[in-house]
């Protein structure tokens, strides 16, 4: 591996300034956020553009491709631009059930390839500060009792991430999620308000973007959806697992690039991520951006991502969401 | 009170420090530049400068002054090219045309914007006094809208735009119902079904405002000059000198007020930005004091009540992202990211924690307002002589920047085919004798009605009496009868007493 990084960097650099040390050369390397800015996919880039400075010769630009809620870029990489070995695109796992659901159009998880990960965000349960529920179970004995007694929300829409939240702790209370009574709001901040303006009870969201809430004591979160417990300003919350109920919601994100990227290309990439995963800085990027670290690269995140896949797809049938 | 004294006292000991004072500046002039760029708009300017000014390592103080002054610039400059080109230079300024380019068109372009500038500065500052004495209040009652209170807001404001029906009424309805289906169109939230996609990956997430208001309005303006050029109609404007006069502000001051109260409410309420301000502020406006009927043909007022509202709006966004940390708009949203990058955690813990930022930001939106109408008033003789370019290099000019700022945005080649669709079927309705407001005002507020009528049923299980559940709801359901019934009101009461005198002459008459 060292030694392909190195001729691959001879070969690029014939003629060139001679590499910084250790730095892979691609060529103008991009990133495409698909969405607008200041979302979670532009956050997603912006690990990799600081994450990976000191180990790429050329800055990672970001690019910002809305539209279709990645359906865009997705096409656009499976058509036109599937041998760009110079860009990476940013993806989780509400991406992921875009393609399980068939809103990615014809092409799948098998037409792209798996690059590397940003890192993890895990589902959390919250709730307004003066909330009649103090613990999971009683929110579940609700659900069980009379489903449509709760109103939830979130910033997502009815099938996506957020509401498959809602969906899957109804499963595990017994209920149907048919009779899940969610409102569907225009992004996270939106339906924030809404919790705190008492429109809403429950607020399915995500553990990175209640961190600047939780000092200011307006919310609590019940339940985390993660696998395990969480460390750090999160230790204190229990997992929906503790509670005795199997709900895990784990949020992925990465990058991935074309299905024709050249092999040498494409571990170009993989030696960069490699190199950054293995820094503190990386780790310190990661957790500025209310990332948990989840490092995966190469094959094992192609591996990973297919499992992932099958599971989501199995979870879809089960919410009713595809036949 | 003391309290907003001393934060005040050391957000101007930050804001004044000669180079946050310098970022003002140059984030004040690069922002009227990117708002003046047609599609280009507050959302991107603060997106594309936002890494370049976290990798230059300012301070979180400076950089946030510097992404701030670009915010509200460009809230100042998307009138410029509103008013010379009447081509929305952002998706606030979209009203500012309807009286600002017929103002440009009889030669007082100048004087546009001038007096935009001055209603711009008034609306931004007052939502800015009223953001630093009571930004914790406002921001608990701003959250406290719900969904049901936003459908009456939407009431209220189709009410008071129910005054724009020009000249045929049937054309008009349509006008708003073709602005309704294009809001229908992607995925629909409340059930996750694509709607009029017809399998085109590129709409799934419905076509973005920024792209109808570019196509709509400017793009079926460039068809419509280059058709005048062709057929020879096209007359040449003079050098335009003029300039604001003491009897606009007088004729304008109440205007001004009553808009900018507007703006920075709806500014404040997440979820309704300038756009829906500068509108409701235009539409109220033409209901109150359009008595003569002027409004749409280069009234000054119809000029100062969208600049003032959109002004304010920008401000009132900043309420609920300072004191809660959640966005009332797109811009604010990546500034509270900006926030993030460089670990603040926005919200009411960050006035105690990083007064300095918090105050810092606060001041330097006083001094921002004071340097953009500084900055534009001596540039108005400029941008007014741009009308002097001969069109044939004019008209081609505008169409380069229009598809270079729709595909700076989104980078996506399918955009660039949806203006050029858009702009014929906007010449098309032009042609017809269409007015293309009401097709963008049924667009943004359709969009808001339907998701929020949604949201509040879901809320109640399917019961309607939801949308008169609570007192916000019922006062701006009154508000709306109010603002239909008053004019009509008035009316008969003038024809009354007219009739009155005219009996009472007949009376003496032997």
């Amino acid at each position: 591996m060292l030694l392909s990084r190195i001729s691959a960097a001879t070969i690029v650099a014939a003629g060139l300034a001679i590499p910084a040390f250790a730095q892979v050369m691609i060529d103008k390397p991009e990133c495409v956020a698909p969405a607008n800015p200041g979302g979670g996919f532009d956050l997603t880039c912006r690990i990799a553009q600081t994450g990976l400075e000191p180990h790429i010769a050329d800055p990672v630009q970001v690019t910002f491709m809305p539209g279709g809620i990645g359906a865009v870029a997705f096409n656009l990489f499976n058509t036109t631009r599937t041998d760009d070995g110079s860009a990476i695109v940013a993806f989780s796992t509400g991406s992921l059930l875009n393609i399980v659901t068939g809103k990615y159009g014809e092409f799948t998880e098998k037409d792209v390839r798996w690059l590397a990960t940003a890192g993890a965000d895990f589902g959390a349960v919250v709730v307004r500060a003066d909330s009649k529920y103090e613990s999971l179970s009683q929110l579940m004995d609700d659900f069980s009792a009379d489903p449509g007694s709760v109103v939830l929300g979130a910033g997502g829409s009815v099938g996506s991430q957020d509401w498959m939240k809602g969906a899957l702790l109804l499963k595990a209370a017994g209920a149907s999620p048919m009779d899940m009574r969610y409102v569907a709001f225009d992004g996270g901040g939106d339906a924030i308000a809404a919790l705190l303006g008492g429109s809403i009870e429950i607020y399915t969201g995500d553990v990175g973007e209640m961190v600047p809430h939780l000092e200011s004591g307006q919310m609590r979160i019940l339940a985390v959806l993660s696998p395990e417990r969480l460390d750090g300003a999160f230790a204190e919350f229990p997992t929906a697992k503790e509670e005795g109920y199997d709900v895990e919601w784990t949020i992925l994100r990465g990058f991935y690039m074309g299905g024709d990227v050249s092999d040498e290309d494409y571990q170009k990439w993989v030696d960069a991520f490699q190199a950054a995963y293995a820094t503190e800085e990386f780790a310190a990027v990661q957790k500025e951006r209310g990332l948990l670290p989840l490092d995966m690269a190469g094959a094992e995140l192609q591996a990973s991502i297919e499992q992932r896949v099958q599971n989501l797809r199995e979870i879809a049938k089960e919410a009713g969401l595809i036949q | 009170m003391e309290t907003v004294l001393s934060g005040l006292a050391t957000g101007f000991g930050v804001a004044l420090d000669p180079f946050n004072l310098f970022l003002v500046l140059v984030g004040c002039f690069a922002g009227t530049l990117i708002g003046a760029l047609p599609g280009l708009g507050p959302i991107n300017g603060v997106a594309i400068l936002l890494p370049i000014a976290y990798s230059l390592g300012f301070g979180p103080e400076s950089a946030l002054i510097l992404l701030a002054g670009i915010y509200y610039g460009a809230e100042y400059g998307g009138r410029i090219s509103s008013i010379l080109l009447n081509v929305p230079g952002d998706a606030g300024a979209v009203m500012t045309t309807l009286d600002g380019n017929p103002m440009a068109r009889s030669g007082n372009a100048g004087r546009a914007l001038s007096l935009s500038a001055v209603a711009s500065f008034v609306g931004g500052t007052f939502a800015v006094i009223l953001l630093s004495l009571f930004a914790p209040i406002l921001a608990a009652f701003a959250v406290t809208f719900s969904p049901a209170d936003y459908v009456a807001l939407m009431v209220f404001a189709f009410a008071s735009l129910a005054s724009l029906v020009g000249k045929s009424t049937v054309k008009t309805l349509l006008g708003a119902l073709i602005g309704l289906m294009l809001a229908t169109i992607g995925i629909d939230a409340n059930t996750g079904i694509p709607r009029y996609t017809f399998g085109v990956p590129d709409i799934l997430a419905g076509i973005d405002f920024l792209i109808v208001v570019v196509g709509l309005f400017g793009m079926a303006e460039l068809l419509t000059l280059v058709e005048q050029q062709v057929s020879g109609q096209l007359k040449s404007l003079p050098v335009d000198k003029s300039f604001v006069r003491w009897a606009d502000l007088a004729r304008t001051k109440w205007t001004i007020a009553r808009s900018s109260m507007i703006g920075f409410f709806i500014g404040i309420l997440p979820g309704t930005g300038a756009s829906v301000a500068s509108a409701v502020a235009y539409g109220t406006e033409k209901r109150i004091s359009d008595t003569e009927g002027t409004f749409g043909t280069g009234d000054v007022r119809g000029l100062a009540a969208p600049e003032a509202a959109n002004n304010a709006a920008a401000g009132g966004a900043m309420v609920p992202m300072l004191t809660l940390g959640i966005p009332g708009s797109g811009t604010t949203a990546i500034l509270l990211g900006a926030l993030l990058m460089f670990n603040i955690q926005p919200g009411p813990m960050m006035f105690s924690q990083r007064p300095e930022v918090a105050w810092g930001l606060i001041a330097s939106m006083y001094i921002g307002n004071v340097a953009l109408l500084v900055i534009n008033l001596p540039l108005v003789g400029l941008f007014a002589r741009m009308l002097t370019i001969p069109q044939k290099y004019l008209t081609p000019m505008i169409a380069i920047l229009a598809f270079i700022g729709i595909y700076t945005i989104v980078g996506n080649p399918f955009d660039l085919l949806m203006i050029t669709g858009l702009g014929v079927f906007g010449w098309f309705l032009r042609k017809m004798d269409f007015s293309l407001a009401p097709v963008i005002l049924g667009f943004v507020l359709g969009a808001l009605f339907e998701n929020n009528l949604r949201r509040a049923l879901s809320i109640s299980g399917g019961d309607w009496w939801i949308l008169v559940g609570n007192y916000k709801s019922i006062v701006l359901y009154l508000l709306a009868i109010l603002v239909v019934a008053l004019p009509i009101y008035l009316g008969r009461r003038a024809r009354r007493m007219e009739g009155d005198a005219v009996s009472a002459e007949d009376a003496h008459r032997p």
